[in-house]
């Protein structure tokens, strides 16, 4: 085993990646001992800023001009099995990690009043989260992989069962099956791998050249677990679910970082372990993010809570994330990436933004939220910027990212690129209907809902911004803009891996012939079995 | 002919939006809050003037302010077809400003200083898309505009003022998202850069080898994608922003709104695709004959209407025709007029607009079946009304007139008989529905409930806001006629370079 030649071991004076991981998990014994709740709160955020400043270096220390593993570890595990501990980042998962540590500290800081119960258990869940998805991004092996992906299961169905809004049962339980259901096909997906390389280390796997067949069920099964998650049409019916009845953290860390794990999982197992595959399925694949692009926008147009809007939004965005991925050219990856840290930013303070006007009116109907210009100037002014930003307006963020996306899709083809156009022009749609709600007043021209809350007794007073409040919501739009301006820095650090994972998908695309019989065949029994799960 | 790069060309889009924040902060204070207005506008005015003398060197300014993506740059870039617009309307802004005061306070209107945050706003986004450097810029600009006008034309916050908004975001920005997207997608696919042309207007920035199909797509996509310069069938988002108050109808619905998107049209046409290359693909003369269709429809619909902004919207939208057919016949004199009628036009409108605001505020009255004997009550208005409207129909001496020659020119240079025809037509048009307001005015029977009132309108106060602005602006258009030497050089420098 030359695991070495894959990795640049970590050279900083501290285990970074073991360490970031770590401390929220240190972070979480310690809530279980503490009582009074404003302690257990500094305490959350505190742990959650160190794992933030920890993780700084992954991004100043970065080496940009090569597409191996950095600030690897490798320790032996369980050498009877070959399991090494092994983890390490490269261009592409490192922006995952930074984004991770990133929006954590928000997750407290949104909480600070809006959970109301049980906050020992709410800090050790949420850094327990923590640890699980750096872990996710980090494992450089299958079985801590799984293994984290697994433990994410648990805390975020506490997070919607224990927390969550009057639905919560069917929500958490809708989460955990969809999820679940998912994470088998991949368990199959590594125990399969494992049996037939004998090696549980990612980039090992990357290099082997299996047969085309093979290479389609472990891409079906990948996929079907990725697809899930991030959501896809026809699978994303648990998110809106999750995400309205999710207390703001859950939301939050749910599409700001769960979603991305669904992308993340395409690029590090489908595209460079079953190059063959994935180019035999990058039609229907960029079919269906097509209709997720489309019938997500659509859908987020006809909404009256807000949540449940944002929640299909999600749906069109990350469409166009895995569309950027399939279309397997430069500009599509690329853009693909960029759009999944601008979904965490952007979509995160949306979040962010609803959980703040629910805190003061306890609703999410757009209807009782309406008419807010006059009342809250600053709480429009930034739920402009990320609505904004949303529909991808040029100098925010999302621009770029949707802009390499279709830049990428043209390339490809000429029809796919003006399929995808639908989806903007709905963003812009749903998001400035939304904005016109909420900000002006409703048809009939009248705000009444501030005067029945005043005359109701228990009168919701509606206050604008906070300084906690608008600490969060301005650190969010700077990177907004800044992201929006001066992309390079990210696009930069993506560069080496990218080109290398392209270069894996082209040199593995060609050794192994594809075999439309085979894919087909497999396609078809997919098919079939899903007919029967269908009847069953 | 040199290029100068300088940071001082971002001062003139900047100092509009710091005015926007000044009035936002100032916002308890009325007095306090329209001086930075005026201020702000008049050193807007001050530091387009002062880049002046370069252009008509023949020079340019230049500077790059931000690079999202190798090609795609948020770059500026100042050259005569710049300059027209943003003097034209930085200069227009100062007189518009104290036309507000006029008018805001004449009708004690709500929400003043989102009024004039918005305003600035706007103004500064036109300029900075007066000033782009790259097909990126303009858009960003662009849809800026879109995003800072919508609370000025759902000012009132009423039904109706919430429809018209409605109806005008959902035009702009479908028709940007639609089209002008993808567009930037293709050229910049094709071209590797979004950045403009610096070196003349004959050669685009398409390489030789371009597909000729995506390069004809990409085309109308652009022109349909500005749909602020209300070419048809787009163009029905400019008579419902009328709910909007008249000085936003007057600078922005006249002037700068409408503006950026023909100035973006012809920018595009200009300084991306190049002569050269919609006269080979024949692009120039398709589009020549489809806006001719817009501007015949739309005066005829502007014949219909008997409310005065109606008519003014529809008369707005078949002029804006006008601007793009002459850069369309892309010969040098049709370059000329249709460029020249950004001022043109900017100056006649506006007086219109302007006295219809005027109007409104001292009488109450929108439509002109109203408006008999108005000219004896309010004859300053309603004389600067009478010169605007010579011009809009192109009598000698008015500024009007110049674009009319030019473009006649310009039919002629192409030996196209039709579009001789569009120009004759289009006048009489113009005459047919401008002069009955004049005349009503002037020499129709006044209404029975008004015949016991007398005595001007015009000796109050706030309404001398409004009223000597509409005859500067009425002289200037005037005085463009007599005088069109500037900008008729600083076209010369542009086309002929």
């Amino acid at each position: 085993m030359h695991m070495e030649k894959y990795l640049i071991l970590n050279t900083l004076s501290y285990p970074v990646l073991s360490l970031i991981m770590l401390v929220p998990l240190v972070g979480a014994l310690i809530s279980l001992v503490i009582k009074n709740e404003t302690y257990l709160k500094i305490l959350g955020l505190l742990v959650t800023l160190i794992t933030l400043v920890l993780s700084l270096p992954l991004f100043t220390c970065f080496d940009l001009h090569t597409a191996k593993y950095q600030f690897a570890e490798l320790r032996a595990w369980f050498p009877l099995l070959k399991l090494h501990y092994v983890v390490g980042v490269d261009g592409i998962s490192v922006l995952l990690v930074l984004l991770t540590t990133f929006i954590m500290p928000f997750c407290i800081l949104c909480s600070w009043r809006y959970i109301k119960k049980r906050m020992g258990e709410f800090i050790f869940v949420t850094l327990v989260m923590e640890a699980a998805m750096i872990g996710v991004f980090i494992s450089l092996n299958t079985v801590l992989f799984y293994i984290c992906w697994e433990a994410m299961l648990i805390p975020m169905f506490l997070l919607i069962a224990v927390w969550g809004g009057t639905r919560k049962d069917y929500a958490s339980i809708k989460f955990f099956l969809y999820t679940l259901c998912g994470s088998i096909f991949l368990l199959v997906a590594i125990v399969a791998l494992y049996i037939k390389t004998g090696t549980f280390f990612i980039p090992a796997l990357m290099d082997q050249e299996f047969s085309f067949a093979y290479q389609m069920w472990i891409f079906l099964a990948c996929a079907l677990a990725f697809a899930i998650k991030i959501p896809m049409y026809p699978l994303h019916t648990w998110l809106p679910a999750a995400h309205v009845e999710a207390p703001t953290a859950g939301s939050v860390i749910l599409a700001s970082i769960l979603l991305k794990m669904g992308g993340y999982g395409f690029l590090r197992f489908c595209l460079p372990m079953a190059p063959a595959a994935t180019i035999y399925c990058m039609p229907y694949l960029i079919a269906l993010s097509l209709i997720s692009i489309i019938f997500g926008g659509y859908l987020a147009l006809g909404q009256t809570d807000i949540k449940k809007l944002i929640a299909y939004s999600s749906v069109g965005h990350m469409g166009f994330v895995t569309l950027g991925i399939f279309l397997l050219n430069d500009q599509g990856l690329k853009g693909a990436i960029l759009q999944m840290i601008n979904h965490g930013i952007t979509t995160g303070g949306l979040f962010i933004m609803v959980g703040m006007i629910y805190e003061r009116t306890h609703s999410r109907e757009i209807a009782d939220n309406s008419a807010l210009g006059m009342v809250m100037p600053i709480y429009v002014t930034f739920l402009g910027i990320f609505c904004l930003s949303s529909l991808a307006f040029p100098g925010t963020n999302s621009f770029v990212g949707e802009f390499l996306v279709l830049f990428g899709a043209f390339k490809k083809s000429v029809v796919v690129g003006f399929l995808a156009i639908p989806g903007a022009i709905l963003a812009a749609a749903y998001m400035l209907r939304l904005l016109q709600r909420m900000v002006w007043a409703d048809s009939d021209g009248h705000a009444h809902h501030h005067d029945e809350a005043v005359g109701d007794g228990h009168a919701h007073k509606l206050d604008d911004l906070s300084f906690r409040e608008l600490s969060m919501v301005v650190v969010l739009a700077i990177f907004v803009f800044w992201i929006g301006l001066y992309p390079a820095p990210l696009l930069n650090i993506m560069d080496a891996s990218v080109t290398h994972l392209l270069h894996q998908i082209s040199v593995g695309g060609s050794v192994v012939p594809v075999d439309p019989h085979s894919g087909h065949q497999a396609l078809l029994e997919l098919g079939n079995w899903c007919k029967q799960m269908m009847t069953f | 002919m040199d290029t100068i790069i300088t940071s001082k060309i971002l001062l003139t889009s900047a100092l509009p939006m710091l005015t926007a924040l000044l009035v936002m902060f100032s916002g308890k204070k009325p007095n306090l809050r329209e001086s930075w207005s005026v201020i702000g506008s008049i050193l807007t005015f001050l530091s387009v003037l002062s880049l002046l003398p370069h252009i008509l060197a023949g020079g340019t300014y230049e500077f790059t302010l931000a690079t999202l993506y190798p090609g795609v740059n948020i770059k500026f870039h100042l050259d005569g077809l710049g300059i027209i617009f943003a003097g034209t309307a930085s200069f227009l802004w100062i007189l518009a400003s104290f036309y507000c005061i006029g008018y805001m306070r004449g009708l004690d209107e709500h929400a003043q200083t989102r009024f004039y945050v918005c305003y600035a706003v706007a103004v500064g986004a036109a300029m900075g898309a007066a000033f782009a450097g790259s097909l990126f810029t303009l858009y960003l600009f662009y849809e800026i505009v879109s995003i800072f006008t919508y609370p000025l034309v759902a000012h009132h916050q009423d039904a109706e003022g919430y429809a018209g908004a409605k109806k005008y975001i959902v035009y702009l920005m479908f028709t940007s998202k639609a089209f002008l997207l993808p567009a930037m997608v293709i050229i910049y696919m094709q071209c590797g850069t979004l950045d403009f042309c610096y070196t003349g207007i004959v050669n685009g920035i398409f390489p030789a080898g371009a597909n000729h199909v995506l390069v004809a797509v990409s085309y109308f996509l652009c022109l349909f994608g500005f749909a602020k310069a209300g070419i048809m069938p787009f163009h029905n988002w400019l008579p419902s922003a009328m709910v909007a108050p008249t000085p936003v109808s007057a600078l922005l619905h006249a002037v700068v709104v409408v503006k950026v998107g023909v100035f973006s049209i012809c920018r595009v046409m200009l300084s991306v695709y190049g002569v050269q290359i919609l006269h080979n693909l024949n692009l120039g003369i398709i589009t020549a004959y489809f806006v001719s269709f817009t501007i015949i429809t739309a005066s005829i619909i502007a014949l219909s209407k008997s409310n005065l902004k109606a008519r003014l919207a529809y008369s707005t939208i078949s002029q804006l025709s006008y601007i793009i057919l002459g850069v369309a016949m892309l010969t040098p004199s049709g370059i000329t007029g249709g460029l020249i009628h950004i001022a043109n036009h900017a100056f006649s409108k506006i007086t219109l607009f302007f006295c219809a605001g005027a109007i409104f505020v001292a009488t109450g009255k929108k439509d002109i079946k109203e408006m008999g004997g108005l000219g004896r009550r309010m004859p300053l208005t309603m004389i600067a009304f009478g010169i605007a409207s010579l011009s809009m129909i192109g009598v000698p001496p008015s500024s009007g007139f110049v674009t009319k020659w030019f473009l006649a020119l310009g039919a002629m240079e192409l030996k196209s008989v039709g579009l001789l025809v569009v120009l004759l037509v289009s006048s009489l048009l113009n005459a047919g529905y401008f002069v009955p307001v004049f005349l009503k005015a002037f020499f129709g029977k006044e209404l029975p409930e008004d015949a016991s009132m007398s005595g001007s309108l015009e000796n109050n106060r706030l309404i001398m806001f409004m009223v000597v602005p509409l005859l500067i602006t009425a002289a200037i258009s005037m005085i463009l006629g007599i005088y069109p030497d500037l900008f008729l050089n600083i076209i010369h420098v542009m086309v002929g370079a």
